[in-house]
């Protein structure tokens, strides 16, 4: 395979796959109330990571995010379930959510929610999911 | 207490999940899944009991009241259906290690397998039209993955086939809900036959059922629906196809089951009448493509399509007679599919061919296998005293009452046919001269037969213990035919 | 509007079913997506198109919009999304080791 001369898709990325990953970031938590959501906010991380293993090789990429992506999908639906079995402990039905507000420092008075916890499992597991597919048909040189 | 009813749903996710991050040490997810599937078989069947004692359990999930979020109901029908699923389970993990190799094992068989127990038993378990789909689907994507295990070139062929009229009829499955929601405005099953009750609007309704009865009828396999049905099922490992004949096309069966006696009761002369002349089809169909192939696994896959045809009649007789000939029969043939492509594999294993032609004398090594497909062909067939018979004999009394004797009468020439095919394995297979092709000498079979015995045992006890499980099948009938009840107990008004 | 929507519904129905009808392995696929998106417009054409506040309780708002059709077809564009990608990995299998993508090629009975 010849070498293509990327150096301008080398730059904007490494810039752009910051600002992706904050946003991704910050759907994430505006899911709660706003437009946003582990979903989407997942989808975009993915697609953080794909730019940037198109821009430096995925061999690269495996150095430095050294992750099976399928452990990442398995681990967030463990983490989605477990939210919902958590209100077994509580006597409460299955999926049960509560929410509460607290005084965090710089951040001041938050509203911090379970239902949040689930949407961090649908976040890993959408990376997961869409990883997985990806680099299952971009490795794959045979 | 409520939440006991999620834990059929549950367990096999959880534990799903788990072998997944497991994976690379077989040993130890064989002996876990083992471990797993037979804790889960003693709790569901405790709860079954529980069920059957003290009424349904319904778990509103996150505290959402029914009709407004989503519902789990364990009745008696559904935690049936759940217990009969964790039987074949059973079964199948501990055949899975001798039929799979390890490298197929690797390929994340167990998570799957348990993906697949998690669609099938929520596919049961739920209470709302909407989250039906979502449980389609997820024992479908597990049957995706169980299907391409190996990744040989005939299943791949077949597997793209497969994936594609699921994901086409699964997408009518979304657009016919759509519709039903224009119409009353709900997902809630109880809630959907209750206002279908109040808007006397039969015509829309009725256009509105046959499109949910085409889409169970694809997966279900249903004629004219039925085409694609034996070939994927019979490329993938016998494991798989097991659990495939089994269950898949059971819960399409069961779906046609609920929303028929639930839903769309208004004008049972023309949605119910038909299924009366499809199920002869369905029958006559499956027959004749059993009885045209040399292949076992293919006259095992295509004797699914008749049994479809049986379960069909029930629902189109719409008696009481003819429901609980139903709901016999569905258990009976998730147990004894299940076992029949266990037997087949093993078959086709010890044989090295599943080509009848190339068979002979397997009798002489092989007399275990031999006398359990003999015994397996006659529950299929329903000769008494095996538990084919007592829902045939109660399918065909439906059918006499109602005076629609030519169901009856094919329903009566099919077993005929049903037999002959089956029984042409035994007598071409293990009677006659020994084959030269066949290899010579003896594999052990032990590690296959003890699945299948354990299986062949309830199929055996459902028809000798005919007269114990009468009458609970008899309740869930007369259960069935009372659409109040179902949505009493979910609404409580 | 909702007579539109459901022409354009209709049409992306019409489209995708001739593409899936195609001999060409991603053009089913793409058929397949295209079917998949008319399906989903359709849930929120038939919960009837209207216009209201988020569907969170706020005090002073009366006219809320229906979230259950929202919630419908999100689970079943995230469903789609899976089933889709899933399909494209299977296709692209498929095609390298039976080395063709048509799938009047893909005929066949043998099974061993």
């Amino acid at each position: 395979m010849t070498r293509t001369n990327d150096i301008i898709l080398r730059t904007t990325t490494s810039l752009i796959a910051f600002i992706l990953i904050g946003f991704s970031v910050y759907l994430f938590f505006s899911g709660h109330n706003n437009p946003g959501g582990g979903f989407i906010g997942g989808l975009m991380t993915a697609a953080a990571i794909i730019l940037m293993n198109m821009a430096y090789g995925s061999e690269a990429m495996a150095k430095v995010l050294p992750v099976n992506f399928r452990f990442v999908v398995a681990l967030g639906l463990a983490i989605a379930v477990l939210t919902g079995v958590g209100s077994f402990v509580f006597g409460q039905p299955f999926l049960s959510q509560t929410y509460a507000y607290f005084q965090l420092p710089i951040l001041g008075k938050t509203e911090l929610a379970t239902a949040l916890l689930f949407d961090l499992g649908v976040y890993l597991t959408v990376i997961g999911v869409t990883m997985t597919i990806i680099l299952t048909i971009a490795d794959d040189r045979g | 207490m409520s939440n006991l009813a999620i834990l059929p749903i549950l367990i096999p996710f959880i534990a799903g999940i788990l072998l997944a991050f497991l994976n690379k040490h077989i040993p130890l997810v064989r002996s876990l899944a083992k471990i797993i599937t037979v804790a889960q078989l003693l709790f569901v069947s405790w709860l079954c009991y529980l069920v059957y004692q003290s009424g349904s359990i319904i778990l509103e999930t996150g505290a959402w009241k029914a009709p407004y979020g989503i519902i789990i109901v364990a009745d008696s029908l559904a935690m049936t259906l759940v217990l009969t699923t964790n039987i074949v389970a059973v079964a199948c993990v501990f055949f899975a290690p001798v039929s799979l190799t390890e490298k197929q094992e690797r390929f994340y068989f167990y998570p799957f397998f348990f993906l697949l127990i998690t669609g099938v038993s929520g596919a049961f378990l739920t209470g709302d039209l909407f989250n039906l789909f979502v449980f389609f689907e997820v024992l479908l994507m597990a049957s995706y993955g169980l299907i391409v295990l190996g990744n040989g070139k005939v299943q791949l062929r077949e597997s793209l086939k497969y994936v594609l009229i699921n994901v086409f009829s699964s997408m009518l499955f979304v657009t016919t809900i759509a519709f039903l929601y224009a119409i009353v405005g709900t997902v809630n099953m109880a809630q959907i036959a209750q206002r279908v009750q109040e808007v006397d609007q039969a015509g829309i309704l009725t256009v509105i059922g046959i499109l949910f009865f085409f889409v169970f009828a694809t997966k279900a396999a249903i004629f004219p629906l039925y085409y694609w049905l034996p070939n994927p099922y019979i490329v993938p490992n016998p494991v798989v196809s097991a659990l495939f004949g089994a269950l898949l096309t059971k819960v399409g069966i069961y779906a046609i089951l609920r929303t028929f006696t639930l839903i769309f009761v208004h004008d049972p002369n023309l949605t119910h009448t038909l299924f009366i002349y499809l199920a002869a089809l369905t029958m006559i169909f499956g027959v004749i493509g059993a009885l045209s192939t040399h292949n076992i696994k293919l006259i095992v896959a295509y004797n699914i399509i008749p049994a479809v045809g049986f379960m069909l009649m029930g629902i189109g007789l719409f008696t009481e007679t003819s429901i609980s000939g139903t709901l016999y029969y569905l258990v009976h043939d998730m147990i004894i599919k299940g076992s029949l492509f266990l037997i087949v594999g093993a078959i086709a294993y010890v044989a090295g061919t599943s080509d009848l032609r190339k068979m002979g004398g397997l009798i002489h090594h092989y007399p275990v296998l031999g006398w359990m497909l003999f015994i397996a062909s006659l529950v299929l067939a329903g000769i008494p005293p095996f538990s084919g018979f007592i829902g045939k004999l109660l399918l065909l009394q439906g059918g006499v009452a109602q005076e629609e004797l030519l169901i009856v009468i094919t329903g009566l020439i099919t077993s005929l046919l049903i037999l002959f095919s089956m029984i042409r394995i035994f007598v071409k297979g293990f009677w006659g001269e020994k084959s030269d092709v066949l290899p010579t000498k003896p594999v052990k079979t032990a590690p296959f037969t003890w699945p299948i015995a354990f299986l062949l045992t309830f199929s055996v006890l459902l028809g000798l213990g005919a007269e114990w499980v009468y009458p609970s099948v008899q309740s869930m009938a007369e259960y069935l035919m009372n659409p109040d009840l179902y949505i009493e107990s979910i609404l409580k008004e | 509007m909702e007579i539109i929507m459901s022409v354009l519904a209709g049409i992306l129905f019409a489209t995708g079913i001739y593409n899936i009808l195609q001999k060409q392995m991603l053009r089913i696929i793409i058929g397949t997506a295209l079917v998949s998106h008319g399906a989903h417009l359709f849930i929120l054409t038939m919960a009837g198109l209207k216009r209201g506040a988020p569907p969170i309780l706020t005090e002073g708002i009366e006219d809320y919009a229906d979230p259950l059709p929202q919630a419908l077809i999100l689970t079943s564009i995230v469903i789609s999304f899976g089933v889709t990608s899933l399909l494209l990995v299977l296709a692209y299998r498929a095609s390298r080791i039976t080395g063709t993508d048509n799938m009047e090629e893909l005929r066949g009975n043998e099974h061993e």
